[in-house]
């Protein structure tokens, strides 16, 4: 039995070629994943593997940056660079942040 | 170190589905191609994915498949072919085995 990522050959839509602006928290997610791999903290193979663990839920429902994000923080974990407690209070300041400036109405990053 | 296998040897893709990260792709396992190229040696991203040096390096090989010996429904040319690069651990002597 083939693994939820492995599709190739399956029917997936079709392919719309086009170019789409990159949101700021993008770039930021790429310029973290460039950091960590630069630095050998983690390698392009365990982000991948860590979005592949994401699970049929998650992988399908997330957006590509949105995957690495979530893979580059679990590998962080895995890894002992951060802690459950540090990353989640982070998380709270931020979204404290994000909600207090009034951007309820659009979509969380 | 020489390659196990050389350019236009028929080869078999392993039929494994071992779990973990595995960069073979689903659709070439158990499937029969031929060495197109020998693309060098790499570390082995199944290590290397939990975080492992993926020491020794693998050879990696460029593998063509023919399109109607993967896809039953093929409608495309005849001659359509498909380019896999794989590890040598994922590939056996087209003689070997069944299918």
């Amino acid at each position: 039995m083939h693994r939820h990522h492995d599709t190739g050959g399956e029917p997936a839509g079709p392919v719309v070629p086009e170019e789409h602006d990159y949101a700021a928290w993008e770039k930021r997610v790429d310029a973290i994943l460039r950091l960590l791999t630069q630095r050998r903290v983690i390698t392009v193979d365990e982000l991948r593997r860590g979005i592949e663990e994401l699970g049929p839920g998650a992988y399908d429902e997330l957006s590509y940056y949105q995957r690495w994000i979530a893979s580059v923080g679990n590998n962080l974990l895995e890894k002992g660079v951060v802690t459950v407690d540090e990353l989640g209070r982070k998380l709270a300041e931020v979204e404290a942040r994000w909600r207090a400036a009034g951007r309820q109405g659009e979509a969380a990053p | 170190m020489s390659d196990r296998f050389a350019v236009g040897e028929r080869v078999r893709v392993r039929a494994a589905w071992p779990p973990g990260h595995v960069r073979t792709p689903h659709y070439l396992r158990g499937k029969r191609g031929e060495i197109l190229s020998i693309a060098g040696r790499f570390a082995n991203p199944e290590e290397l994915a939990y975080g492992r040096d993926g020491k020794p390096a693998r050879a990696l090989y460029r593998v063509r498949f023919e399109q109607a010996a993967l896809w039953p429904d093929h409608q495309g040319r005849a001659r359509d072919t498909v380019v896999a690069d794989i590890f040598e651990h994922w590939l056996e002597p087209a003689e070997e085995g069944g299918a």
